[in-house]
């Protein structure tokens, strides 16, 4: 029997809610298929299943909260035939909590030392409200239905905060991440001018060939150019866990930034294997999918590095922090206009200023170096793109 | 089409693009990005719609055309002519 367990979504994670089921018992399953949607963090997210089979049974009710890890439905492999399975099954997990809002419980012991009106006991119980933390004014101190009904009204002016639950969700992503990334990693720093003038013309010239909704964003230049270097230098793409790991697949892990604050990081999968056209239809379809809070598991698992670009009219120069256990990132400034000496001529060209945050564990400045002359390199050669 | 109605589509559009902002506030000579926060992908996707919905198509090499409210309508304006005529 094949166990689907609730996958970790990022190191940051340590529970998921089962929202929905996708699939029901007896449905064949194939890799990538979608199995549930599952809310996390980093908000509504479809889960895929990585084997095959049939599903036998669901351990786990809509609606639960479950840990990473825990067995969530249990598959029949391919082949087998659902009568003649006579296996040991886990016993189903029992929900861990059925909401994510906590509330306080009551102590009957406890309340029976406060002096509390039956009416003021009924309510405080219907609202989850903590009978000790609410001063009486009733006779001998007694707690009324208006105290009660006053210590409601106090929960209920803080809960304006929660309409913006998934920024601040998204932001305790963020802090968990780069503060481990901080604590643990040995960043080195490097930076590159790279004249951007070729790229931005080829560009151009590419771009008035095509119909408006395949046009390309200078953007794309940029990550077809890092996942080209990656292939040359593939300790760059890999992950720091018990030493360096490289990485088979080339999948960047693109920065977007939310309208509400905060970032998502959605793989671009296979990013070198990818032209510049499909990087952008790649780009079309995920960027709005990350800013709904609607990506796929793969997508927030499988980035191999990631790329963070300021776009137009933002600060010149970015220096990552590292997203754990990847061992880099590459930054793009903004692209502007800049005085640029080249053969004891001076001109003005566009320029991009790119930057590599490595793990000082995992690579040293050499390989970095030589990672960004790549990137530089290429973007002189559009065409080779 | 009249200017008000050129106008009411496009803050009908600049409000699918960026929802949180309040595209009608927008002064004549904002830039139209830069006060609604539009990215170079929201900007794309702006333009984009604008050809689905007014059947203008804006060249890359006119951008800096329409970075505001005002060179925006009045260069809306123009195309619209053009098909005209």
């Amino acid at each position: 029997m094949i166990e689907f367990k609730m996958p970790s979504l990022g190191a940051d994670m340590e529970d998921g809610t089962l929202i929905e089921w996708k699939k029901k018992p007896g449905d064949t399953v194939k890799r990538g298929d979608i199995i549930a949607e599952v809310e996390t963090q980093k908000g509504l997210i479809e889960i895929e299943i990585f084997d095959e089979g049939i599903i036998d049974k669901f351990l786990i009710q809509e609606g639960t909260k479950v840990p990473v890890g825990a067995v969530m439905a249990l598959l029949q492999p391919s082949g087998v035939s659902l009568e003649t399975k006579k296996e040991k099954e886990p016993a189903p997990l029992q929900p861990t909590e059925e909401k994510t809002i906590k509330s306080t419980p009551i102590s009957t012991a406890e309340t029976r030392k406060i002096k509390v009106s039956p009416l003021a006991r009924r309510i405080a119980e219907e609202n989850h409200i903590n009978l000790e933390s609410v001063a009486g004014t009733g006779p001998d101190g007694a707690i009324t239905k208006e105290n009660v009904d006053h210590e409601i009204a106090k929960i209920e002016k803080i809960e304006p905060e929660k309409i913006n639950a998934p920024a601040v969700a998204i932001r305790s992503a963020i802090a968990a991440a780069m503060s481990k990334s901080n604590s643990e990693i040995p960043h080195y720093y490097l930076e590159k001018k790279i004249d951007f003038t070729k790229a931005l013309a080829w560009l151009q010239e590419a771009n008035s060939q095509r119909s408006i909704k395949k046009r390309l964003l200078p953007v794309v230049l940029l990550i077809k150019a890092t996942a080209r270097s990656l292939s040359d230098f593939p300790d760059l793409n890999a992950i720091w866990e018990n030493g360096l790991q490289q990485k088979k697949d080339i999948n960047i892990g693109f920065v977007v930034s939310l309208t509400t604050g905060g970032i998502i990081v959605p793989a671009i999968h296979h990013t070198n294997l990818k032209s510049v056209d499909e990087i952008m239809e790649t780009l079309n379809d995920i960027i709005p999918r990350a800013r709904a809070f609607k990506l796929r598991s793969s997508e927030l698992t499988d980035s191999t590095i990631t790329l963070t670009s300021v776009g137009e009219n933002g600060a010149d120069v970015v220096y990552g922090i590292i997203y754990p256990p990847q061992v880099a990132i590459v930054g793009f400034g903004t692209i502007s206009e800049q005085p640029f000496a080249e053969k004891g001529m001076l001109g003005i060209r566009s320029v991009v200023k790119a930057t590599l945050a490595g793990d000082h564990r995992a690579t040293d400045g050499l390989i970095g170096s030589r990672f960004l002359a790549a990137i530089n390199n290429y973007l002189q050669n559009p065409d080779s793109l | 089409m009249k200017e008000d109605e050129i106008k009411k589509t496009l803050f009908q559009l600049l409000k699918k693009i960026a929802p949180e902002t309040e595209p009608s506030e927008l002064q004549d000579d904002d830039n139209i990005r830069e006060t609604l926060n539009i990215d170079s992908f929201d900007a794309l996707q702006f333009i984009v719609v604008l050809d689905d919905k007014l059947g203008i198509e804006i060249p890359e090499r006119d951008y800096g055309k329409t970075t505001t409210l005002k060179l925006l309508l009045s260069y809306i304006k123009n195309a619209i002519e053009k098909q005209k005529s």
